[in-house]
């Protein structure tokens, strides 16, 4: 039996938050906005939250991304910020010629107490007749939850705004989470290996990794179409990611409230287990078998694991992000052998523990400290009295990881002090593969530099 | 790459491109803020620009807001006081850490609070209740935590509208703690029309809370306040090398790698300079104005500017030792200088960039690229006023408008006990009668820059993709939120807000390390496999068939 404990010490006597562990909820709803085809959010509020949230977004995807704002001054925190918002849809729409934007609201006009779909109905109603994009909004103060709680209220919103199911089809909606543009690439090529046709929302896998541009483009191209999108109350079946989503409400559970359309919640799918939860349905929805080459991605995985388990089995991991991504990565761990000692999270959808304890079930019989709602301060104060081996999550973690000495692992989001964390590969068992080398070999490379010797050969 | 193509362009041509899409509204408005660069008589006389104006809703725009510029500009270098956010998380968390805001504490111990975010992540129910109790127990867990000298409230958007005073949590908790310094800006994001009202709004309360605290001077002979100065990749380091080696004391910094203490004893010294006037020129005047300190402008950026600023600071002081020393502190240094310059300037004489930057950077990087016989061709302000742009003889013509007017103005008296003349009044006099001297002015960065080139204030998204489309820089600075926006394009963008994790570029030593930087950039050939969108259609470049 593993023990699994929430650990009542003293980190939990704060009420200030030190190093947050957590990012606001607008910037969930504008990564979901960046995700659909020719898109433009528009943050309702200050300009600052534009600002920063490109500014942090970019520093990670290192892509243009614009987000517009319906910069309130004074004046719109006194008498309302509806006459902004139309000026800024009306500048929006003739800028960027956009098929759909997504309004989000943040604290200061949820806090003056702006009626958003009030106003859009109104806006909407003066340009009857005209050709203008679809606009709907949502609700993301930063005040309500986190970054996550932002990204998927966004989904839901959109589900709710746009699609309809007149007509039915055989494609399957796939709502993957939070998760790095490389992982969406990798689940469309799944789906197009087994035959399946995805209606994937969001997918920002080429707006928010594109190439180099033969001719510039005002918006990113690619990302879910709104016409498929209106479909997606017809598809088949709707597949979504996240261990703790799938307690909550969600854009795929009103399709399946509001459709019909059958829902099926998994993990992210990190790890062997989770990626084998995905292929089993992914054989079911398709009527094949797993083609021959995740056959040999899978062998080869399970090769290289019992070629590399040596070097990692036992070893202590501090994991710490959202919700889903430490559960997956949790998962992946302990399936290698390291024990996630401590699985944080700055989210707080109370689920985390259960989620944790389930994948521990027969893999560890270590101590694992699951704590939701934290800062970085409470995950440092944890982690030096774990004195774990290694770190893993995003470039918020560097600080520990410099005062204890112990090396980073760069998963997830945000990361900013590396080239190329917007590609990197998480999910599926190439995903497994990636992150497996990554993290065996951080071990081996610690123990090198610290080896008095300086072996170069394993 | 831009270098090939014809370089000539019609700025008003530029200009109406950039405005044509807009709404009829929205393009009268626009086009006040983009002004073909003219320059008349020895006055530097320039046209009238429109800035410091509510950005257009829905104009994607690179402004940030009042509380980023007080907790992240401001407040942001200072290591020991330490900074408390009031409001939602997210605001705190964009602002933790960032802009690579660096400090040297004066021992492993001192205190040095920047690699901390605290913030009251503030929830629905602090909204609905009002959040001073939860602030009130967060400064004393960050009491509890840390003692430290000092600790600043940020407020954010939603603080004002519930109601929560900021200032009287402050005074409550300064009574609780008597032995620290505890004071609160109402920053909240809307105010003003940019961080550039945040500023203001810092230097009010350090002024309010901090600047006469310490009476005792340091034993030192020529005292220097470094205002605006704010220590981006090093820069505050090099410029206290430089005082260092050629006999000048930094009193206080303001803020690159300040701490409390020399803000606590600023008034004590001989001399302000200031480098970005827009966010520290508030200081200045209130530290003349109270205490008799004068102040001039300087320029750290270019080692010719540095030079110069150098000798501005010892013709002021008039001691020959000093000045003697500065002279050959500068020859040392710029023989240095000369040496890689004259290496890369084969490279990069006659290439061309736009500078959209801050509130002095877009003017101050143009001397460096002017050392590399680089043009600039188009240049802007994110947040700077018409004095930053046209100088500071405008001042008297510049309409306060309802958004300046609810930043508050402090009334400053002089302190009859502590008020000391630093110069005769003659004295002060000889040095404002030479123009060049700047002495309480700033010319601004129209009548510096290249005449015909096109200043673009809160140049927009769309704007930039313009400029770029038809001007094709050979090199674009600015920051983040650009630099990938431009890079598509085949451009390089060099950032001007975090130096991309180089630098220093101030003062002598900055200068080579920018011009080693420019030069890697421009010469590198990655650029080579992007076709920028001219090259793939010609016809773009031929159809602005233009005159000089």
């Amino acid at each position: 039996m593993n023990k699994v404990m929430d650990n009542k010490n003293n980190t939990d006597k704060y009420i200030v938050t030190r190093n947050a562990c957590k990012l606001c909820s607008p910037l969930g709803a504008s990564i979901v906005l960046r995700g659909i085809e020719n898109s433009m959010p528009i943050l309702h509020g200050s300009q600052g939250c534009a600002t920063y949230i490109r500014r942090y977004l970019i520093s990670h995807f290192n892509e243009p991304i614009d987000i517009a704002s319906s910069n309130f001054t004074e004046s719109e925190v006194v008498f309302g910020g509806s006459s902004n918002l139309n000026q800024s849809l009306d500048n929006v729409t003739k800028q960027y010629e956009p098929d759909i934007i997504g309004v989000a609201t943040t604290c200061l006009s949820e806090t003056i107490g702006d009626d958003v779909p009030r106003f859009l109905r109104e806006y909407k109603k003066e340009r009857e007749g005209r050709k203008i994009p679809e606009i709907f909004t949502v609700s993301t103060p930063s005040y309500k939850g986190s970054h996550m709680e932002g990204f998927h209220q966004t989904l839901k919103a959109v589900v709710d705004a746009i699609p309809g199911d007149e007509i039915k089809t055989d494609s399957v909606n796939l709502f993957p989470g939070f998760i790095s543009t490389a992982d969406l690439r990798h689940l469309k090529e799944i789906f197009e290996d087994f035959g399946v046709n995805p209606i994937m929302l969001p997918d920002y896998s080429e707006t928010l990794d594109g190439t180099s541009w033969e001719t510039y483009n005002k918006i990113s191209p690619g990302g879910t179409p709104v016409s498929e999108i209106k479909k997606m109350g017809g598809a088949r079946e709707s597949i979504e990611f996240g261990k703790t989503l799938s307690e909550v409400e969600s854009a795929g559970k009103n399709l399946e409230k509001k459709f019909g359309v059958k829902c099926s919640s998994l993990g992210l799918p990190i790890g062997i287990r989770e990626t084998d939860t995905l292929m089993d349905l992914m054989e079911k929805l398709s009527g094949k078998s797993m083609p021959e080459k995740y056959v040999k991605e899978r062998e080869r995985l399970i090769d290289a694991m019992s070629d590399g388990h040596k070097y990692v089995m036992g070893i202590k991991a501090v994991v710490y992000g959202e919700e889903d991504f430490v559960a997956g990565i949790a998962s992946m761990l302990l399936e290698i052998g390291v024990v996630p000692s401590l699985c944080a999270s700055g989210g707080k959808s109370g689920f985390l523990e259960e989620k944790i304890r389930s994948m521990a079930e027969g893999y560890t019989d270590e101590e694992i400290i699951v704590k939701d709602g934290v800062d970085f301060m409470d995950i440092s104060e944890i982690a030096k009295e774990i004195n774990p081996d290694m770190i893993v999550g995003n470039s918020k973690g560097y600080t520990l990881s410099r005062t204890i000495n112990k090396p980073l692992v760069r998963v997830g989001f945000p990361i900013h002090d590396r080239i190329g964390g917007q590609r990197i590969l998480h999910i599926g068992y190439r995903g497994a593969q990636q992150l497996f080398d990554m993290v065996t070999n951080t071990v081996i490379q610690y123990r090198q530099d610290s080896s008095p010797v300086g072996y170069t050969y394993m | 790459m831009g270098n090939k193509n014809n370089k000539v362009f019609d700025p008003e041509f530029v200009k109406q491109e950039m405005i044509k899409k807009y709404p009829a509204k929205v393009a009268r408005k626009r086009a006040k803020g983009i002004v073909v660069n003219k320059i008349e008589g020895e006055d530097k006389v320039v046209p009238e620009i429109q800035a410091n104006v509510r950005t257009i809703p829905g104009i994607i725009t690179q402004r940030g807001c009042c509380y980023a510029g007080c907790k992240g500009v401001v407040l942001g270098p200072t290591r020991d006081i330490l900074n408390l956010t009031h409001g939602p998380i997210g605001c705190g968390f964009y602002s933790w850490l960032t802009r690579r805001n660096q400090t040297k504490p004066e021992t492993e111990t001192s205190e040095n609070y920047m690699p901390y975010c605290f913030s009251t992540d503030m929830q629905d129910e602090d909204i609905v209740f009002g959040g001073e109790k939860k602030l009130k127990q967060a400064i004393r867990e960050a009491m509890e935590i840390f003692k430290p000298k000092a600790i600043g409230i940020f407020s954010t958007c939603p603080v004002g509208l519930i109601g929560d005073d900021v200032h009287a949590v402050a005074r409550d908790m300064r009574e609780e703690f008597p032995g620290t310094n505890i004071f609160g800006f109402s920053c909240e994001g809307y105010k003003g029309v940019t961080q550039s009202a945040g500023h203001h709004i810092a230097n009010n309360e350090l002024y309010k809370h901090i600047i006469g605290e310490n009476d005792t001077p340091l034993d030192a002979k020529f005292k220097v306040n470094m205002l605006g100065e704010y220590n981006i990749g090093g820069d505050a380091f090099e410029i206290e090398r430089m005082f260092n080696e050629s006999g000048l004391t930094l009193n206080s910094s303001f803020s690159g790698n300040s701490s409390y203490d020399q803000f606590a004893r600023a008034h004590t010294a001989d001399l302000d300079v200031v480098m970005c006037h827009r966010s520290i020129n508030y200081m200045a005047e209130m530290l003349e104005a109270k205490f008799g300190i004068p102040w001039f402008k300087v320029n750290f950026i270019g080692a010719k500017d540095s030079a110069k600023s150098m000798r501005k600071i010892a013709k002021y002081f008039d001691d020959k030792e000093l000045t003697a020393k500065i002279e050959a502190f500068i020859e040392k240094e710029m023989a240095e200088v000369e040496k890689v310059r004259l290496d890369v300037i084969k490279r990069t004489e006659g290439k061309t960039a736009a500078l959209f930057v801050g509130g002095s950077r877009a003017h101050h990087y143009q001397e460096l690229f002017k050392e590399l016989g680089m043009k600039t061709i188009s240049s802007g302000y994110e947040f700077g006023h018409r004095d930053d742009y046209e100088g500071r003889k405008v001042l008297d013509t510049i309409k306060v408008d309802a958004d300046s007017r609810n930043i508050e103005e402090l009334t400053i008296e002089k302190d009859e006990a502590r008020y000391k003349a630093r110069k005769s009044e003659a004295e002060l006099d000889a040095l404002k009668s030479d123009k060049d001297f700047e002495m309480n002015d700033y010319v601004g960065l129209m009548p510096d820059s290249e005449e015909g080139s096109l200043i673009i204030d809160d140049i927009s998204h769309y704007e930039t993709e313009k400029l770029l489309e038809i001007c094709k820089p050979d090199i674009f600075c600015a920051g983040i939120k650009e630099k990938y926006v431009v890079q598509k394009w085949g451009v390089p963008l060099k950032q001007l807000h975090s130096y991309d994790y180089g630098g220093p570029y101030a003062g002598f030593k900055g200068a080579i390390n920018f011009y080693k930087e420019i030069d890697r950039m421009l010469s590198s050939k990655v650029w080579a496999d992007i076709k920028a969108p001219w090259e793939q259609s010609p016809e773009l470049v031929a159809k602005y068939a233009f005159n000089n």
